[in-house]
C-alpha cells in the first residue's frame, strides 16, 4: 500500500564485539549462541477453530445437564428440530420443552456474558493502563445493582413489567459510568488513574446508598436482589431478552476487535499513541462509551459476575502474547466456555438449590490464576 | 522536508511554557534542543508530535501545517521517541517495531511484505534483531532505546524528534545512538541534557530558558562561557575537542573558579 521510495538511511552501529544486547551487562542473558528461546505460540486460526469447537460441544452438553440427564445425542436432535421447526416424539415433549425452553437460552447467555465480560476486561485494562482492571471498575456494576433494587422497592418501571428490574439496573449502570466521567474528567482529558480511583470511590458510595436502601426497606425481595445482583446469575434467562442481549454483545465484540491496533497504542501510553496516530483522549472515550454500553447491558440480565473480566484476558494473553487483535479475537471463545461451565456447576452441585455463580468464577478462578502467574514468565506491568 | 516553528506559544493555566519559540530544522540536519530543567523543550516538542495542541503559532512540515492534519496524517510526517516508554504489556520487540507502520495501516490491517522487510532491516541495522521475539519487558535500557527508535524509523518520517533519547544510558550507548542520529535522513529534533553530547552530535543547538529562544546557532557560536553562565548558572570553561574541534565543556566544582 504504501510505497518505500528511500528507507531511512540508518548507518549501521559499530559492530561490538560479540551480540550487542550481550555488552550491555544487565540481568543475565541467554548464553552466547544460543538464542534466547521465544514463548511457544500456537497459531492464531488453529486456537480459534479448537476454542470454538470445545464451546460448540460445551454448550451441547452443559444444555443436556441437570436435574434430568438428556444425552448429549437427543439434545442435538431437539436443538436440530427447534432450530428447522421439525418434530418430535410426544414421549419427548417434556425433555424437549426442558432443552429448549429452559436450558438453551440460559447456556446461551451464559456463553454470551462470559464472552462479552472478557472482552471488555482486555479493552479495559488497556484503556485505564492497570493489570487490576475489570469491566466493574468504573462503578458500572454497583450502580446497576442501586438501579435494580431502586426500581424493586419502589416499584417503578411497572410499564416495562417483566423487564423493569433489568431496565433499572441498565440505566443504574450507565448513570453510575456518566458520573465517573464527569467526576474524572479535566480539561476534556480523561486520565487513566484518575477514572480507576473515582470510579474505585463511587462504587463504595454506591454500595452505601443501596446498604441504606435496604436498610429501610425491609423488604426479603430487596436483600435477595442485592444478593443476586452482587453474586451475578443466568438463573432469570429466557428466549424474552436473549435476541437484543446477542445483538449488543456480538456487535460490541466485533467493534472492540476492529480497535484491537488502537488499543495496542494506546497501552504504550498516551504519548506514543499520539505520536503513531491516535488521539488518545477521543479514542478512549469512544472506547469507554462502547464497554460501558456493553457492560451495562450484560449485568442488567446477569448481575455482576466477578473475576471473568479480570482473569480471562491474563490468561489469554498467556497465550496468545499481548497484541490486542489477536488477544480480542480468542478471548470471547475462552471466556465463553469457562462461563458455560460454571453455571452448569452453579446449578448442578448442590441441585435443587442454586451456588451464586460469582463464588464459583472465583473459587475455580482464582487459583488457576495465580498458579499460572507463577508458574509461567508472564509480565504485566514489569517484573 | 524541513520542520519550522513559528512562533510557537503553549499557554498552560496562564502560564506560558513557550513563548513565541520559532525555530527551523532542515532535511538531514540534527538540531538540538538544550535548557535547564522546565525550560520548555519537552512542551515544544510535544507540540511538534501531537501530543499537545500549541495555544498559538504553528508547527509546519514543508507547507502542512501538522494541528489542521488528522492525527494518522501527521504521524506520517512525524515520527517520535518520547519519554513514557513504559509498556506495561509484554510485547514482543517485533511487534513494538511493527506497531511503527500504524499511521500507515487501516485498523488490524496486517503489514506487507515490503513493510516486513522494512522492519527487519531497520531492526538489523539496529543491532536488536537477534531481540526480535524477546519481550519487550526483559531488555535493558539500552536495547529498549533501540528498539523505540526502530519503530519511530520504520514509522518513515520526515522528521524526528526525540525526548532525552540518552537518558539511563551508559556512555557506550549514548555515543552510539547520537551516532544513529547523524545521517538518519529525515529531520531530526533532539532534546538533549548533555551539552557537550550536544555540540558533538548536533549541526545547531537552540538554547531554551523560561520558554523563550535565548539563541541558536552552531555549536561554536551557541555554547560559550557567557550563555552557559546566563542560561544555565554555571561557570564552564570552554574548549575545543582536541580532535574533532567541537566545543566542550569542563566544569569545577570549586566556586571559585
Amino acid at each position: 500500500m504504501s510505497p518505500h521510495p528511500s528507507p531511512p538511511r540508518v548507518p549501521a552501529p559499530e559492530a561490538p564485539a560479540g551480540p550487542p544486547g550481550q555488552a550491555d551487562g544487565a540481568a543475565p542473558r541467554a548464553p552466547a549462541g544460543g538464542a534466547p528461546k521465544p514463548p511457544a505460540r500456537p497459531g492464531l486460526s488453529l486456537l480459534c477453530t479448537v476454542s470454538a469447537a470445545v464451546l460448540l460441544l460445551s454448550v451441547v452438553v452443559a444444555i443436556g445437564l441437570g436435574p434430568a440427564v438428556i444425552t448429549p445425542d437427543a439434545t442435538t436432535r431437539y436443538l436440530w428440530a427447534a432450530l428447522t421447526g421439525g418434530s418430535v416424539d410426544a414421549a419427548e415433549a417434556t425433555a424437549y420443552q426442558i432443552v429448549w425452553e429452559i436450558r438453551t437460552p440460559r447456556v446461551l447467555l451464559a456463553a454470551l456474558v462470559g464472552a462479552g465480560l472478557s472482552a471488555v476486561g482486555v479493552a479495559i485494562q488497556a484503556l485505564v493502563r492497570n493489570a487490576l482492571a475489570d469491566p466493574f471498575v468504573l462503578g458500572v456494576s454497583s450502580g446497576a445493582s442501586v438501579g435494580a433494587v431502586g426500581v424493586t422497592v419502589t416499584g417503578g418501571l411497572a410499564a416495562l413489567g417483566v423487564h423493569a428490574v433489568s431496565a433499572g439496573a441498565f440505566a443504574g449502570a450507565l448513570a453510575a459510568s456518566v458520573l465517573v466521567y464527569a467526576a474524572s474528567a479535566t480539561r476534556g482529558a480523561l486520565s487513566p488513574l484518575r477514572l480507576v480511583l473515582t470510579g474505585v470511590a463511587l462504587s463504595l458510595g454506591f454500595q452505601a446508598v443501596m446498604s441504606v436502601i435496604i436498610y429501610y426497606a425491609s423488604d426479603t425481595d430487596a436483600t435477595g436482589m442485592v444478593l443476586y445482583w452482587t453474586m451475578g446469575g443466568f438463573g432469570a434467562a429466557s428466549w424474552g431478552a436473549l435476541p437484543v442481549v446477542t445483538a449488543v454483545v456480538l456487535a460490541g465484540l466485533v467493534l472492540l476487535h476492529r480497535q484491537g491496533r488502537a488499543l495496542d497504542l494506546l497501552s504504550l501510553g498516551d504519548e506514543t499513541a499520539a505520536s503513531l496516530g491516535v488521539d488518545p483522549d477521543r479514542r478512549r472515550k469512544a472506547l469507554l462509551v462502547l464497554v460501558s454500553l456493553l457492560t451495562g447491558v450484560m449485568v442488567a440480565v446477569s448481575g455482576a459476575i466477578a473475576f471473568v473480566g479480570l482473569v480471562m484476558p491474563h490468561l489469554v494473553r498467556m497465550l496468545v502474547g499481548a497484541t490486542h487483535a489477536r488477544v480480542l479475537a480468542v478471548a470471547p471463545l475462552v471466556g465463553a466456555v469457562f462461563m458455560v461451565w460454571a453455571d452448569l456447576a452453579s446449578r448442578t452441585l448442590v441441585a435443587p438449590r442454586e451456588l451464586p455463580l460469582g463464588a464459583i468464577t472465583a473459587l475455580v478462578g482464582v487459583p488457576v490464576f495465580i498458579t499460572l502467574l507463577r508458574r509461567r514468565a508472564y509480565m504485566f506491568g514489569g517484573r | 522536508m524541513d520542520l519550522r516553528l513559528d512562533r510557537l506559544t503553549v499557554v498552560t493555566d496562564g502560564r506560558s511554557l513557550v513563548h513565541e519559540l520559532s525555530l527551523e530544522v532542515a532535511e538531514g540536519q540534527v538540531v538540538g534542543l538544550v535548557g535547564p530543567n522546565g525550560s520548555g523543550k519537552s512542551t515544544a516538542l510535544r507540540c511538534v508530535y501531537r501530543a499537545l495542541r500549541p495555544t498559538r503559532g504553528t508547527v509546519r512540515v514543508n507547507d502542512d501545517d501538522l494541528t489542521r492534519l488528522t492525527p494518522r496524517r501527521s504521524a506520517r510526517l512525524v515520527a517520535a521517541m518520547t519519554q513514557d516508554g513504559s509498556v506495561d504489556l509484554d510485547f514482543t520487540v517485533e511487534e513494538v517495531v511493527a506497531l511503527g507502520r500504524a499511521p500507515h495501516l487501516r485498523g488490524n490491517q496486517a503489514l506487507g511484505r515490503a513493510e516486513r522487510d522494512l522492519c527487519r532491516e531497520t531492526m538489523e541495522r539496529l543491532g536488536i534483531h537477534h531481540l526480535a521475539r524477546r519481550g519487550i519487558l526483559t531488555l535493558s535500557g539500552g536495547e529498549r532505546q533501540r528498539v523505540l527508535l526502530a519503530r519511530a524509523l520504520v514509522q518513515e518520517p520526515k522528521v524526528l524528534v526525540l525526548d532525552e533519547p540518552t537518558n539511563h544510558l551508559d556512555v557506550r550507548h549514548q555515543i552510539e545512538l547520537l551516532r544513529l542520529l547523524r545521517g538518519a535522513g529525515p529531520a531530526v529534533l533532539v532534546v538533549l541534557h548533555d551539552l557537550n553530547l550536544a555540540a558533538a552530535a548536533c549541526d545547531r543547538i537552540g538554547v531554551l530558558s523560561q520558554g523563550r529562544l535565548v539563541t541558536a546557532g552552531t555549536p561554536e557560536q551557541v555554547l560559550t562561557t557567557d550563555l552557559v553562565a546566563d542560561v544555565f548558572g554555571v561557570r564552564a570553561t570552554v574548549v575545543p575537542h582536541p580532535l574533532t574541534g567541537d566545543p566542550q565543556l569542563l566544569y569545577s566544582l570549586d566556586p571559585s573558579r
